[in-house]
Parts: C-alpha cells; sequence; structure tokens
C-alpha cells in the first residue's frame, strides 16, 4: 500500500464527532444507569492484554485478534471483548470476592478485519456479566436486564432470540451417538447457518427416516413457550430435554418479569459451542441488518483463570445501536454567548461564572467595537454583550 | 399484519429460471423485467419487493439487511463467504465448479490458475496440498490456458460445450451448483412467518430429486 495520505485514518476505525458523541453517551448512560438500578457495577479493564491469557481464552478467532510484541518480544492482544479480561480479574483480583457477583463495562474492543465497509476494527461494547449463579432465575435476570437496558436507550420495536446449545448437543448425540465428526460437521453448518448443507450432510448420513425428519424439523422449532412442549416431544436424550426444561423455566421467569412478549424460542440458535454451554440470546431490531445485543451462559471459561464457577452475561452492540437505529436522544440545549471589551473583562467573566454555577453552558468571546454586532446568534441560546461604561445588553 | 419482504434477486440467466420457480409457488413475479432497465419491482399484491442486482451482488445487500432474502448462486456463496443464512436449495440454475486444462496438461513447475473464484480456487488446491498461484479474471476465463496465461483454469461449467469447442478438458469437480434461497440473520428473525411461508410455498414446487442429485455429484 502506498503511504497514507494526511487525512486518511486505518479501516474500520473512525472519528465521533460532537453531536455522534451526544448521542454515544446517551446510549451509554442510560444503559450504564439501568445496570446500576440492577445491582451491577462498573469495572475497568486495560484495553493491552496477554495474547497467552486473554488472547487465548477469548471466543475469538486467532485471525481477528490484533496482535503485537511489547519490548520484551511477549505477544499482546488488543482486548476484542470484555467478558474474558473480567474472567481474568475474577480469578485474580476478586477470587476472594463472595458471589453471585455483578459486573457492568461500556468500553472499546478491537477486531482485526477483512478491509470492507461495514465491519468494524474498533468499537464499543456495554454489557454485564453474573457471575455464580446456575440457575433459570439468573439466565433469566439477564435477559431481563439486557431488555431493560434496549428500553432505556429507546430502541422501539426490538426481538430476542433465545435459544440452548444443549438441546443441539443432545439431540445429535441421540440421532449419532459417539460419532463426534459427524456431529461436528452438523454443529458447523448450523453455525454457519448453512441450512441446504444442513439437509445435505443429513441425508448423508446412514440415518433412519425418522431420525433425519427429526433432525431436519429442528430448523422449525421456533416461536414461543409451545417450542419447549414440540422440543420435548422430539428427544428422549437427557441432555437434550434438561436443555429444553431449563429453558421452561427460564420462561416461566420471563414471565413474572412481564417481559417475555419481546422473547421468542428459536432451537435453531446456537452460539460457538467452545465457549458457550448452556442457553444463549441475541437481540434484533426491525432496522437493522445485524444483532443489537448477544450473550448467554458460558460456565467453562473462569475454570481457564483458576476459578471455577458459572457465568451469565450479554454485550450490546453499542455501535450498531449508534449508528442504526433512531433514538429519542435530547436536543443539547445551546450555549450562552457572553460577549466583553478590555475594560468590561473582569464583569463579564463573573457573570458567566455565575451563570455556570446556575448549571448554563456559557461561552466567552473577546469582541473589538466592531464585530460587535455582526455576531450572529447562529448555535446561540442567548448573547450577552458587554461594554465598558454601558449596562449589559441581551440578544 | 405481515411485513414487505425485500428480496434480492440476480440478473442474467438466473433470473428467469427464479421467476418461473416464484410463478409455479403462486407469486405472480414479472418474467420479463430482466429485459428493462428497472432495478426494483414491487408486487404489493403478494407483499414483496423485487431488488435487481448483479448475482456476485446479491449476498452483500442480503447481509447488509438492505433486502431481506435473496437467490444466489452456491458459486457466489462459495466464493464470498457472507454472513448469511442459507435456507433452501431452489435446484435451478444447475452447474459444477471444475478444474480445467488442456489435454496434455502436464504439472509444471510454476503451476498458475485463472479463476473468476480466486477463494474457492485458493481453498481447493491448498487442502490438497498442491501451491499454486491464482490469477483472478473477469471473464473468458477459458482464454488463459489457451494462450498461455495460465495451465488450469476453475471456473463453472454447464453444458460444457465451451470447453469442446475450445478443446478444454474437465479434469477435476469441486462441487454441485445450484442456487439457493439466502436470508439476512435479523429478517430471519424478525421477519420469520413471512420467509417461512415463502419457503414452505417454494418447497413444495422445487423439483424432489435435488437433493439426491447434488448427493451424487459429490
Amino acid at each position: 500500500m502506498s503511504k497514507p495520505k494526511g487525512f486518511e485514518k486505518p479501516t474500520g476505525v473512525r472519528d465521533y464527532l460532537p453531536h455522534v458523541v451526544s448521542k454515544l453517551r446517551y446510549i451509554e448512560e442510560n444503559v450504564l444507569q439501568s445496570m446500576s438500578q440492577w445491582g451491577y457495577r462498573q469495572i475497568i479493564t486495560p484495553t493491552l492484554e496477554y495474547y497467552d491469557t486473554v488472547g487465548v481464552a477469548s471466543s475469538t478467532s486467532d485471525r481477528k485478534l490484533y496482535k503485537m510484541l511489547n519490548n520484551r518480544g511477549t505477544t499482546m492482544v488488543l482486548r476484542s471483548d470484555m467478558t474474558t479480561p473480567i474472567a481474568r480479574v475474577m480469578g485474580s483480583l476478586l477470587k476472594e470476592e463472595p458471589l453471585p457477583i455483578r459486573l457492568a463495562y461500556h468500553a472499546n474492543v478491537f477486531r482485526s478485519i477483512e478491509e470492507e465497509a461495514g465491519r468494524e476494527a474498533e468499537f464499543f461494547q456495554t454489557g454485564a456479566e453474573l457471575v455464580g449463579v446456575d440457575s433459570p432465575e439468573g439466565d433469566a435476570e439477564v435477559i431481563a436486564l439486557a431488555i431493560a437496558c434496549l428500553q432505556a436507550t429507546g430502541v422501539q420495536n426490538f426481538k430476542i432470540s433465545l435459544g440452548h446449545v444443549g438441546f443441539l448437543s443432545g439431540l445429535l448425540e441421540e440421532a449419532l451417538p459417539g460419532k463426534v465428526r459427524e456431529q461436528e460437521a452438523l454443529k458447523d453448518r448450523l453455525l454457519n447457518r448453512d441450512f441446504v448443507g444442513f439437509r445435505e450432510q443429513l441425508s448423508a448420513f446412514n440415518l433412519s427416516n425418522a431420525q433425519r425428519s427429526e433432525l431436519e424439523g429442528l430448523l422449525r422449532l421456533r416461536g414461543a413457550e409451545d417450542i419447549c412442549e414440540q422440543a420435548l416431544e422430539i428427544s428422549s436424550n437427557e441432555q437434550a430435554s434438561a436443555s429444553i426444561r431449563h429453558l421452561c423455566k427460564v420462561w416461566e421467569v420471563l414471565e413474572a418479569y412481564d417481559i417475555s412478549k419481546y422473547v421468542m424460542i428459536d432451537l435453531t440458535m446456537i452460539g460457538n459451542f467452545s465457549y458457550y454451554t448452556g442457553m444463549v440470546f441475541e437481540g434484533y431490531a426491525a432496522e437493522l441488518g445485524s444483532p443489537i445485543c448477544s450473550g448467554g451462559r458460558y460456565d467453562n471459561l473462569l475454570a481457564q483463570f483458576g476459578r471455577s464457577v458459572v457465568a451469565t452475561g450479554f454485550a450490546l452492540k453499542t455501535n450498531r445501536i449508534l449508528d442504526g437505529v433512531q433514538l429519542p436522544v435530547p436536543q443539547p440545549e445551546k450555549p450562552i454567548m457572553v460577549t466583553y471589551d478590555a475594560a468590561s473583562r473582569r464583569e463579564a467573566f463573573a457573570h458567566a461564572a455565575s451563570l455556570r454555577q446556575q448549571g448554563k453552558m456559557v461561552v466567552t468571546e473577546y469582541a473589538a467595537e466592531a464585530t460587535n454586532d455582526n455576531l450572529s446568534s447562529d448555535g446561540y441560546g442567548e448573547i450577552v454583550h458587554f461594554k465598558s461604561g454601558s449596562p449589559a445588553i441581551s440578544q | 399484519m405481515s411485513q414487505i419482504l425485500k428480496v434480492a434477486m440476480p440478473k442474467g440467466r438466473i433470473y428467469k429460471k427464479a421467476a418461473e420457480l416464484f410463478l409455479q409457488a403462486g407469486i405472480p413475479i414479472p418474467t420479463d423485467v430482466d429485459e428493462s432497465r428497472k432495478l426494483i419491482v414491487e408486487l404489493p399484491e403478494a407483499k414483496m419487493e423485487f431488488i435487481l442486482a448483479k448475482p456476485v451482488d446479491v449476498p452483500i445487500y442480503v447481509e447488509h439487511g438492505v433486502a431481506d432474502i435473496g437467490i444466489v448462486g452456491k458459486d457466489v456463496l462459495m466464493e464470498e463467504n457472507r454472513d448469511v443464512y442459507e435456507l433452501l436449495d431452489l435446484g435451478i440454475a444447475r452447474c459444477r465448479m471444475s478444474v480445467i486444462a488442456l489435454p496434455d496438461w502436464q504439472p509444471g513447475i510454476q503451476q498458475r490458475v485463472a479463476t473468476k473464484y480466486p477463494n474457492v480456487a485458493s481453498q481447493y488446491f491448498r487442502e490438497r496440498g498442491q501451491q499454486v498461484e491464482v490469477i483472478k479474471l473477469n471473464g473468458s476465463i477459458e482464454l488463459a490456458p489457451m494462450i498461455g496465461l495460465a495451465d488450469r483454469i476453475v471456473d463453472m461449467v454447464e453444458t460444457g460445450q465451451t470447453l469442446r469447442e475450445n478443446g478444454l478438458v474437465e479434469m477435476e469437480e469441486l462441487f454441485g451448483i445450484t442456487s439457493r434461497l439466502i436470508a439476512n440473520r435479523v429478517s430471519y428473525r424478525m421477519k420469520s412467518e413471512e420467509i417461512q411461508q415463502l419457503c414452505d410455498q417454494l418447497q413444495k414446487v422445487i423439483q424432489p430429486s435435488t437433493a439426491n442429485e447434488t448427493q451424487e455429484i459429490r
């Protein structure tokens, strides 16, 4: 690549101009406020981590990690999510802290991306982790909090899809007992959202017609709580039915929160299997082509950092909400302009200070005699002129 | 209340076949829009809107969510690797992706492969432990081995007519190709009923032999 021109910045990173920042802060403040009202306390972790610890444990694929060497030649990564650094803290600084622990964060994360528009290399995530609760109550609390956060930002018309990785694992184990490679192939197809490939794989295996149509039927298991009953009938595998019973209980709790209307059960939805261990969910807004939040249960991650406890969490894709969703962001108040000449400087500053004390926004500007009347009132709520020897004039 | 489905349709070869399939499924899509210069065709009676795009662009529109669903060849999906749902094999526009060369081809020291599908070709040869140089061309790929730009090509073969006319032979087949129905990640959930209904309608008219034939090709 040729030497960059002066105005250029790397693909995938961006500048946030003031009007965008006010929307971003609006989202951030409202979401963090909700989380704090649910008892989740904020945590900040470093941008840089070791590749061998947080880098390896994170769910981000290796080629998407930003790696660099420090001055000793150790490989470092820019954090690609916040869940893994938090897991590291749980296993070290918070090791003795009694459970459950509720943590919230708002941070920039980094993913090395293909050079193409629409995929960001640095973006914000606002999220929460509930550590040490393995009941359906815990799962439901995290989903309820995600919904409360979406509502707090003012996103209209959103939906949450809820699934469980254990159901599929159990179902596949039942149909193809012990055949790990075949099971992996099918999971891969579903993870890549390749339903055609999934059906092709199924017909390539030696399955009875009943089993095949049962597994194909999986692709239709989407809807409300009745899906749970349908799914229970499909499988007698212990893991599969335990997963479904768990989801049913989560659903019950969601009903008590009175938010089940936002949620649909979707057993085709599966997360990254090496990472998620239980229920998984994703949130969608009608106006946006990609999910606005995702989360789930990851009971094995913390063990990698020496504290074997269960955890559930989610993160909002804050940038997507920022760019793609109309939000009721309040218009910022316009500042008051105070102009002054040399002799009235002291008086003007005192006036500005008292206005600021009242919480007003005040801009001061030195204005010589001639320019005094030319000052445009655009962008200012009010203009106050201080001139020596005459009283202050407001405009 | 059902919502409008935005469908990205590929212009050219696949359009007519896809339109026929939609007609059989009871969706009154005009079959001749391809010849007009219209880019967007509304079909309020079916609650659909068709966007006419270049085939390779269909998955891009769908991935970004400006179209809810789309129809595209498996060749494009394999090459582009987009994050979309692949819902149905429509069984139309059937052909295959193959390695093609002159009949007297012998592996040389520096092997070069010309193709419109550099990702597909690179991956295929890497998996077979062959290091080849891939040259991306945009059309008339058959020229490359004839005039010595590359010693082999990877391209789609429908009848094999063009190959025969130019004295080329098919050496290996990579995979079979048909057109697929794809869906955006969010639309698949936010418009799940509409999409499921369309899938069911199409499923009824898709040639039942499809799955088996694809299997044999593999």
